[in-house]
């Protein structure tokens, strides 16, 4: 078999918070996991997010917020991949996303939420089950 | 014509999106990553590529960064490739390499592209010249591959660089013995980084002292042998200071004299001669290892003899002379 | 029953527990024996070791009444929405009997951009109070006697920022800097080491520290300079080993950098404190307070050659542990919080921040912090815990465990000491692996079942429960920008102009930055204005990839 399949998976942290504790332990994790993890640190803006996602094609993008600004930093995300036609990348949060939040970014198209206590296999499974290619 | 000849066309037109997915199909899929080549080869060529490895702690993302902002202040598109190892136990990687070189980024004047080296023996330099392959038709007029400079397959990525860098930090300590496999022979231009270090200097001496030791190689046809390492090229040593941008300018033109070097002594033609004979090599190394794989797993014959082996009524030599005759190769020269 | 055959019996039971509960590790990974008995402190000296509370090397606690003298203060840490806001929060806290108050600050703040930047973008008011200019920091303290209260700042790289700008709003409300008494935290190794908001490159950032240390030895002499803290590096995932050894080497870290300044050790020392997190584990909590308390007088008298008690005598601030509440069943984080908190208690912490059980899924609501400061109250006012000085001195375990700390944290301390220090430590990256590793172990014990978190690895809940929660109105944005608008229209923006070329000037300079800052502030230049042009001089830090 030619086939040398890996999946490939960004973990970003847009926004200020410098929690980094979760992103780092799930990067580590989907490593574990056979996956091959790029890790872009703090502070990513949108655009950061959106070149790194078109240059580095990853499938599955982890966003980590634990600030309370996903409301306001998720449609940003979002409309930057529309604007690039970017429709085949599985978008997930992990940090803490009150429930009445979640429709709003389900309407985006974040398809995962992964709060405080989420073990690992969790998100590899969720990883594994839906990226779109 | 290919199913990726959408995407080609868009690559062609300088799509950033396009050549990182053909990127991704050329990573995952070594038959897709050859149709890819086929169809773009005769647009590649034009990029200059530069190797650049040192051990972790020499401060390589930040020099790159550096680097990059002196290069795009010249108008240059560039591109960077970050190779970072596998997990062997896993195959997983963890690729950090964009953290540090996000400051000054623009999408249409640099692309980075993390690589994990996925293990596979010689597998890692086709792979990597094969996405080089994809920046170039891209666009890029300077390619950047970075590694950390440990184990074989990252010298062959070395092998294709016009002008390899490695970086050596004060103090670091032994960094100069775990760059010295291998990549010291094929070095052009020593950075000592972070020279506000105490020590800088005397790092200078230690690497004289060292390339003294290995001044005696001298440029022969060997394949195996890097181009450039012919006794005319004295490697060159710059210090720099990464965080102020101290000696960049300087080493900007260490670069441009090497370049220049190889225009001069049409080492550069010699050198496309050396490259591809290497690069063909590996292919058909590769092509073979994949066919006697194939032909060890589906012949009955083969089975047959390797009882044979075991029970001592012929033995291995014999037994490989036996199959290169199969695969019809022995006398086609 | 013979005597044999009872010791069996004990032992089979003792390989039953055994079978339940494969190792018995603290979260430092120190075992734990079934029993502690005499020999385990056989070498323990009472004099030597322990002490009377109060006196060298202050291993029973800093004071010799404690808390009978006067109870730790209840300091809860608030901060949201705008400076209007935050006001009405203290004002509520203080009616309920809180003793000081305890700031936190937005994003935006901390990083040093202004709220209208395009970095701020939904972090206006979210984690904190949002401050870019005085006329916030006016807002914030409004019918707040500065001269009675005392306030604790958890603020870093913009510390002397705030702090100046505290300074004026008090010397508008007649109260002058000497009578001023509270904290900011402005300790930024700890930041590079585990909660990044760094801006500034290692070397100016501790400059601006011992400038903060300076100006306050003189002109606010009952100030706490920085808040060295174990916090944040135990919330990124650190052991408590870690923490302690850590946070103190990040003290004498500081105590080298103001002696060589040329300050006196004694005339600055007593104005440090430290603030620690006190996490599940209880008697290692207990053992690390102690364990801290020696470790500091020793190191401050024998190595630095401290001659009075007060700059030997280690206090601390103590919050209790974030990371360790669960969104599962919140309402089970009021009986963790209570137990940490007794914990710090009994470790003899002077001052004591009790977190809410909703703060796994939102900001605190005016329920949850009133429970979590209850929780105190009742510690303090019901249980008797506070009635005597360090009831558990003596115990075999925890004298035992609190030695064992010592001698652990005494190995990391060698390690750093061969690495050159705690900046080129922080340069090789080797707190960030270290607690990078600490907790990535943590998390795989968790999925192995070997440590448990009930509701999230044993007895999960089978419905979730959503209490009410709070969240940031977006006004609160567009009311801060509009803010921020109006004030720099308003203010003499000539005068903002040339103090922060003033200060551009100085920051190239060796000047004490702290009268610069002070003057820009004073003319309403906002923390992103002063950050942005510091920056100019200093650069910027950035981080590398440490998983």
């Amino acid at each position: 078999m030619s086939n040398n399949r890996k999946i490939k998976v960004l973990v970003t942290k847009p926004g200020l918070d410098g929690h980094d504790r979760g992103a780092k332990v799930v990067a580590r994790g989907l490593r574990d996991a056979g996956m091959e993890v790029i890790y872009t640190g703090l502070h990513q803006t949108p655009k950061d997010i959106a070149n790194t996602i078109i240059q580095e094609d990853p499938d599955a993008v982890l966003l980590s917020i634990l600030s309370g600004a996903h409301n306001a930093l998720c449609p940003k995300i979002m409309e930057q991949l529309k604007e690039h036609n970017i429709d085949d990348v599985l978008v997930a949060v992990g940090g803490i996303i009150p429930e009445e939040d979640k429709d709003y970014l389900r309407e985006l198209g974040l398809q995962g939420f992964y709060g405080p206590g989420t073990e690992i296999k969790t998100i590899v499974n969720f990883v594994k089950e839906n990226i779109k290619r | 014509m290919t199913q990726y000849s959408e995407l080609i066309e868009r690559l062609l037109k300088g799509e950033t999106r396009a050549a990182a997915r053909l990127m991704t199909i050329a990573e995952n899929d070594i038959e897709a990553a050859e149709d890819i080549v086929k169809s773009i080869y005769k647009n590649t060529g034009n990029a200059y590529i530069l190797g650049i490895t040192g051990a972790p702690g020499s401060g390589k993302s930040t020099f790159i960064s550096t680097l990059i902002r002196k290069l795009v202040k010249e108008g240059k598109k560039i591109g960077v490739i970050c190779v970072d190892p596998s997990s062997p136990l896993t195959g997983g990687a963890l690729l950090g390499d964009r953290i540090r070189m996000k400051e000054h980024f623009s999408i249409d004047n640099l692309f980075i592209r993390s690589m994990a080296n996925r293990g596979q023996l010689g597998g890692l330099s086709r792979a990597t010249e094969d996405i080089i392959k994809i920046m170039d038709a891209y666009g890029c007029d300077i390619i950047i591959v970075e590694t950390v400079g440990v184990g074989q397959s990252e010298v062959d990525i070395f092998k294709s660089a016009h002008t390899v860098l490695a970086l050596v930090v004060p103090g670091l300590g032994d960094d100069i013995q775990t760059i010295k496999a291998g990549i010291m022979e094929i070095t052009d231009i020593f950075i000592i980084n972070k020279m506000d270090l105490p020590g800088a200097d005397r790092k200078v001496s230690e690497l004289i002292r060292m390339l003294e030791l290995n001044m005696n190689y001298s440029y022969s046809d060997d394949i195996n042998n890097n181009f450039a390492k012919i006794n005319q090229w004295t490697p060159e040593i710059v210090k720099t200071n990464s965080i102020s941008g101290e000696n960049f300018d300087k080493l900007l033109e260490k670069i441009n004299k090497h370049k220049e070097f190889l225009k001069k002594t049409g080492i550069i033609s010699n050198y496309h001669k050396t490259r591809i004979k290497s690069e063909i090599l590996k292919i058909l190394e590769y092509k073979m290892t994949q066919k006697i794989e194939k032909l060890f797993n589906t012949s009955e014959q083969i089975d047959k003899s390797i009882q044979k082996v075991i029970n001592k009524s012929t033995d291995p030599y014999s037994m490989a002379e036996l199959i290169i005759e199969m695969m019809g190769i022995e006398d086609s020269f | 029953m013979t005597e044999s055959k009872s010791l069996k019996k004990e032992k089979s039971k003792e390989k039953e527990t055994e079978k339940t509960k494969r190792t018995f590790r603290n979260l430092s990974d120190i075992e734990i024996k079934r029993l502690y008995k005499p020999k385990d402190i056989e070498d323990l000296d009472y004099e030597k070791d322990l002490g009377e509370p109060g006196k060298f090397p202050f291993t029973r606690g800093p004071y010799n009444t404690m808390y009978r003298e006067r109870l730790w203060t209840m300091r809860q840490f608030a901060g949201f929405g705008t400076a209007a806001q935050t006001n009405e929060r203290f004002k509520y806290l203080i009616d309920h009997g809180q003793t000081g108050l305890s700031v936190a600050f937005h994003l935006p703040t901390i990083y040093g951009w202004e709220s209208s930047s395009e970095r701020a973008l939904g972090e206006v008011g979210k984690e904190g109070v949002a401050i870019d200019t005085l006329a916030d920091m006016e807002t914030l303290f409004e019918g707040i006697d500065l001269s009675k209260i005392s306030t604790s700042m958890t603020i870093n790289a913009p510390a002397s920022i705030l702090l100046a700008m505290y300074i004026v709003v008090a010397e508008k409300q007649g109260v002058s800097s000497e009578q001023l008494r509270g904290t900011i935290q402005n300790d930024i190794l700890k930041e590079y080491i585990a909660q990044k908001s760094w801006i500034f490159p290692p070397e100016p950032s501790m400059r601006l520290i011992v400038d903060t240390i300076e100006y306050c030895t003189e002109h606010v002499p009952q100030w706490y300079t920085i808040s060295i803290s174990g916090y944040h590096i135990r919330e990124a995932g650190s052991t408590a080993v870690q923490e302690l050894a850590f946070t103190l080497a990040d003290g004498f870290a500081y105590v080298e950098a103001g002696m060589e300044r040329g300050l006196d050790v004694d005339n600055f020392a007593h104005r440090l404190s430290f603030f620690f997190n006190s996490h599940n584990n209880f008697f290692e909590e207990i053992a690390k307070f102690r364990a801290a308390r020696r470790i500091w007088s020793k190191r401050m008298k024998n190595e630095y050659g401290a001659k009075k008690p007060e700059s030997m005598r280690l206090r601390f601030h103590t919050q209790t542990a974030g990371v360790s509440l669960t969104a599962q069943e919140p309402e089970n984080n009021i009986v963790r919080v209570a137990y940490q908190g007794l914990a710090a208690v009994l470790g003899g912490t002077q001052s004591l921040h009790t977190n809410s059980y909703d703060e796994a899924l939102c900001l605190p609501t005016e329920k949850a912090v009133r429970i979590a400061l209850r929780t105190q109250q009742i510690m303090a006012y019901e249980s008797g815990v506070a009635d005597t000085v360090d009831p558990l001195a003596g115990s075999y375990y925890v004298e035992s465990l609190t030695d064992k700390m010592e001698e652990e944290a005494n190995k990391y301390f060698d390690k750093i000491d061969e690495l050159g220090g705690v900046i080129p430590a922080i340069k090789k990256n080797f707190f960030q692996k270290e607690i990078a590793n600490a907790s990535y172990k943590y998390q795989k014990e968790l999925e192995r079942k070997e440590r448990i978190m009930v509701g999230v690895n044993k007895y999960k809940p089978k419905t979730k429960t959503q209490p009410d929660i709070l969240k940031i109105d977006d006004e609160v944005a567009v009311e801060q920008i509009e803010s921020l608008k109006q004030v720099k229209e308003n203010r003499d923006n000539e005068a903002v102009e040339s103090r922060l070329s003033e200060l551009k000037k100085a920051a190239q300079g060796d000047d004490n930055l702290m009268p610069y800052i002070l003057a820009a502030v004073r003319e309403y230049a906002s923390v992103g204005e002063i950050i942005g042009t510091l920056k100019e001089i200093f650069g910027t830090y950035r981080e590398d990839s440490i998983f």
